[in-house]
């Protein structure tokens, strides 16, 4: 296909010979090596790639990399369990319509006049993430739930200048691990140390006497979830931020935003920051790449000077009535004063911003109410049909949303449970016996919207195979 | 050149918290049943009573065809990529997407795969991340990388957490807790390692050259040298020809040295982080590699390290054992997650399948072109009234260039915000002035990438052309602009001022009174 060693490439309109030739000219340079000069011999790579042979023409390509796809079991050919912080929900059809228009998905950092559109749809993620937290401000998203954690706990260490944060131990292992990753050991400025707090054994709740004896002047801020990791729900919200608020101490609360039509709001019960994951709304699970992080609080200037995040704020413009858009407190983030801002922000996940808006509009009320119920019915109808296995157990039983973590009593490990599953093309629950030695043999099965009663029966039939 | 009219499309539509009536249905979605919820009774009793919703969260009610026009009308008033010619977005490589790579993310065998399923099953997605990373060690030279940051920032708060981790390792870390950095670099090179607990240390450039000092950088180095993070081109399209001496010197002091490779675009199968000698550096696949931006990701920040840093990398790492692809978890001074499970891959489907679509040969001539494009719009340029390029005894330029407005501004008051906020009325997007500090006065930052023509750029510069002489005869239609577009000039005060500021449509009825 190489014509004299040129190369046309559909995606470079300026690889026409004639054309380089002309701008050449126009440069007076003969050749572009010429202009390649400025870059030192010594560090140059004097030789091609090494890399394989090309696929310009685009069947081609598209069949190569379908191929390699198809290798994937998906969660449609095969009914899945999982869960442990990216879930499977149903995903609305108008979300994909606009997260696929070529506007939005080629956009990037243009402002307020020629992008108004994707400004007016963060404001509006925004705004409606603020109606289901009941909180006046919300910040546009990060990476995901464990950086949002970690942006939160640095806000609060700043606000108090204390560098302790208490966090549960029935905390997601992996969330954790990215909260770390934002703590400076002490060797350095700004010290962070996450303690964990231990746990009620037969409800999973927060230990409160380990926590007063944990809470101390060092304490920024407690930090704890709901629902939790493990499914279950925490009910002394308000104990709990009630005992950290009189110990100076800010209160954290992480949740799963899909819980909210059921679930009463953080800020209802102390919350002063709010964290969790928007990728159960309306986003696919993308093997993980659906994931993005939020936080939202009060209204207070200390609050707001704090987030690292870009964040959107309505605004007026010239024409009298006319609504615009803008960045509140640029000068907080690096853009504007490099190692002096808060923390760090930039590309994050401003598509998943705008599908998610798109699903929380489609849902409204009633469809919030309408999912939420529907997850509890569906995953207490699952806890209930699995309990009934010999050998089966559901731990942290009936406080759960959405997920539960099943003990099973028998000597095969989940390692060889979920393997003989596969096999009945299950994805059997995530193994956490590593994670969490003290639950035993144990898996955390997540149940939402999109099983049917038969999947479910699905499941406790294999299992009654697999297990007894 | 005839500039074309334009008129970006005006809906004056209301914030959606606004529209629909009580009672519309965007979506339904089905009940558990009558079995179900015989079996169970009412679930909501198995929330405690106190953590129960109390009332309904206000929530637009909205019938679907009304959600589906609301946002596509917000889409047709967002100039993306696609739809302009986006050569203003100096630094962020506003390059073609390919179309085809969209298709493949929407194939359930990645839409709908799980990031916990066994590896058995995720065969696939493995081998693709496997192939390209080894694509990414041989453009870059480095030994072995990972796709979990999920931005370019994201990358290089990673790599500072590898260079705190390694000195920790060596029990070093107490002494070493500075980061050097240059002030053309991506001002996340100074936030991300100070947000790690680093002091940071910005070399500045020298008035003529446009490089950052190597005496500056010799001065500036010790004991206390944890590393150094650079770019290079560094942010006005200048490479620093010197760039293996600097990292010399911080080798020296006992610093590792970060490579941003945001600004790669013009160095594929040119020059390569390996021969300057750099120890690590992070690519932005949603810049070079033709990730679309996504309005600001989701995007990666892919981090390579040298083999004497592998053992630091986020785990898992994704490996080849001879029979299959497997996670590999076991590091032994891991950084433990950048993020939860394995990043941003429809990043790296889509990079995959572009490199695959180029080869080594399209790769050069990717750079070559921006090369060209970059000089040949500076030809272009030049003779534009109140417009200068930035450190003019440098010649040549690689991905972008640097101008000042600052004659412009002096001769009609018009500066770059106003010109950028003028650009728009010609359907081209805002452009990115550059970042702080504006060492260069009234700095724009034009980067034009291989996608775009001759004729492109042409357009292009003819609009800045039009708007400076426009300045000089009428200063007031900058400095009113935009005139053509979606919106009228905004009140930029209000965003700053808490008592009018609003983040929600519920602060904002609360401070403004609006609504019921």
């Amino acid at each position: 296909m190489y014509k004299d060693g040129e190369h046309v490439h559909p995606y470079i309109p300026n690889s026409v010979p004639e054309i380089r030739d002309e701008m050449l000219k126009e440069i007076g340079a003969g050749s572009v090596d010429e202009l390649l000069s400025v870059i030192p011999e010594r560090l140059r790579l004097n030789r091609a790639l090494d890399l394989p042979e090309p696929l310009p023409a685009e069947h081609e390509l598209r069949g190569h990399v379908e191929r390699i796809l198809s290798r994937n079991k998906a969660c449609k050919e095969y009914l899945s369990f999982l869960g442990g912080g990216c879930w499977q929900h149903y995903v609305p059809a108008v979300c994909d319509e606009i997260g696929h228009r070529a506007e939005f998905v080629t956009a990037y950092a243009g402002g307020a006049y020629s992008d108004l559109g994707k400004w007016q749809a963060f404001f509006e993620f925004q705004s409606m993430m603020g109606e289901l937290l009941e909180m006046d401000v919300v910040g546009l998203p990060t990476f995901d739930w464990g950086t949002a954690a970690g942006f939160a706990i640095r806000m609060a260490a700043r606000m108090t200048g204390r560098g302790e944060i208490l966090v549960p131990r029935t905390i997601s292992p992996e969330r954790l691990a990215v909260m770390r990753t934002f703590c400076p050991p002490e060797a350095l400025s700004g010290h962070i140390e996450i303690e964990p707090v231990g746990y009620d054994m037969g409800t999973g709740q927060l230990d409160f006497e380990d926590l007063k004896q944990k809470l101390s002047p060092r304490t920024a801020a407690v930090y704890f979830e709901n629902p939790s990791y493990l499914g279950f729900i925490e009910p002394q919200g308000e104990e709990i931020s009630e005992m950290a608020h009189d110990n100076g101490s800010e209160c954290i609360v992480g949740v799963d935003p899909i819980s909210l039509g059921v679930l009463a709001p953080p800020a209802g019960y102390g919350a002063d920051l709010v964290c969790g994951e928007i990728q159960p709304l309306g986003i696919h699970m993308n093997y993980g790449g659906g994931l993005g992080g939020f936080i939202a609080s009060g209204d207070e200037a200390e609050y707001v000077a704090e987030y690292p995040l870009h964040m959107v704020s309505i605004t007026e413009t010239a024409r009298e009535g006319e609504l615009g858009f803008g960045l509140c407190t640029p000068e907080r983030t690096l853009y504007m004063e490099r190692e002096k801002g808060k923390d760090f922000t930039g590309t994050t996940v401003g598509l998943w911003t705008v599908v998610a808006a798109v699903y929380l509009a489609l849902m409204g009320p009633e469809g919030m109410r309408e999912v939420g119920e529907v997850i509890m019915e569906r995953s207490h109808y699952a806890a209930g049909l699995l309990s009934e296995v010999e050998g089966v157990e559901v731990v942290f039983s009936p406080r759960f949303f959405k997920e539960f973590v099943v003990n099973f009593g028998t000597d095969k490990p989940v390692r060889d449970i979920n393997e003989e599953l596969l096999g009945h093309k299950i994805f059997g629950g995530k193994d956490i016996s590593g994670e969490f030695p003290e639950l035993g043999n144990s898996a955390l099965y997540c149940v939402t919207e999109v099983h049917s009663k038969e999947d479910v029966e699905r499941l406790a039939g294999a299992l009654e195979e697999v297990v007894g | 050149m005839r500039l074309r009219r334009y008129h970006a499309e005006v809906w004056n539509e209301p914030v959606i918290t606004e529209m629909g009536r009580s009672g519309e249905r965007g979506i339904r979605i089905s009940g558990a049943g009558e079995e179900i919820r015989e079996a169970v009774g009412d679930a909501r009793s198995y929330i405690p009573s106190k953590m129960r919703r109390g009332r309904p969260p206000r929530l637009p009610e909205l019938s679907q065809p009304h959600v589906l026009r609301h946002f596509l009308r917000l889409s047709r008033q967002t100039l993306g990529m696609a739809v302009n010619i986006d050569i203003g977005l100096g630094t962020c490589t506003m390059k073609y997407s390919p179309i085809v790579n969209e298709d493949l993310l929407r194939l359930p065998e990645f839409a709908d795969l799980h990031p916990l399923q066994g590896e058995e099953t995720v065969q696939g997605i493995l081998e693709i991340v496997h192939r390209f990373a080894a694509f990414m060690k041989e453009i870059s030279g480095m030994d072995e990388f990972t796709f979990q940051p999920g931005g370019g920032a994201h990358g290089i708060y990673t790599n500072a957490c590898i260079i705190r981790k390694y000195h920790e390792v060596q029990g070093e870390l107490g002494q070493r807790d500075e980061i050097i950095t240059t002030l053309f670099s991506h001002p996340a090179d100074a936030a991300c390692p100070a947000t790690a607990g680093f002091k940071i240390i910005s070399l500045y450039p020298d008035g003529e050259t446009g490089l950052p000092d190597i005496e500056a950088l010799k001065a500036a180095v010790s004991e206390r040298t944890a590393g150094a993070m650079i770019t290079n081109p560094e942010d006005t399209g200048i490479f620093n020809p010197r760039i293996d001496e600097f990292v010399e010197i911080v080798h020296e002091a006992g610093g590792l040295c970060a490579y941003d490779q945001a600004n790669s675009n013009a160095l594929f199968g040119i020059a390569r982080a390996r021969e300057a000698g750099f120890d690590m550096c992070h690519f932005n696949i949603h810049k070079a590699f033709s990730s679309p931006h996504g309005c600001m990701g989701p995007a990666c920040g892919a981090v390579g390290v040298r083999e004497e840093l592998a053992e630091y990398l986020p785990v898992p790492v994704v490996v080849f054992d001879g029979s299959g692809y497997r996670l590999d978890y076991d590091r032994r001074h891991s950084i433990g997650r950048a993020r939860q499970f394995h990043g941003n891959l429809e990043a790296i489907v889509r990079a995959y399948a572009w490199v695959m679509s180029l080869g080594a040969e399209g790769l050069r001539k990717v750079s070559e072109t921006s090369i060209l494009n970059t000089n040949y719009l500076i030809r272009r340029m030049s003779g534009a009234r109140g417009v200068s390029m930035a450190y003019p005894k440098q010649a040549v330029r690689l991905d972008q260039v640097r101008f000042s407005l600052q004659e412009l501004k002096e001769d009609t008051g018009v500066g770059t915000d106003d010109v950028s906020r003028r650009v728009v009325d010609f359907g081209v997007q805002e452009y990115f002035t550059s970042h702080h500090p504006w060492v260069v006065p009234e700095p724009f930052l034009p980067e034009p990438c291989e996608t775009y023509s001759k004729e492109d750029i042409d357009r292009w510069v003819a609009i800045i052309h039009r708007i400076c002489e426009e300045a000089y005869a009428d200063p007031e239609i900058a400095k009113t602009a935009p005139h053509s577009q979606t919106i009228s000039k905004i009140d930029q005060e209000m965003l700053n001022d808490p008592a009018r500021w609003a983040m929600t449509w519920r602060a904002y009825e609360r401070k403004h009174g609006k609504g019921e």
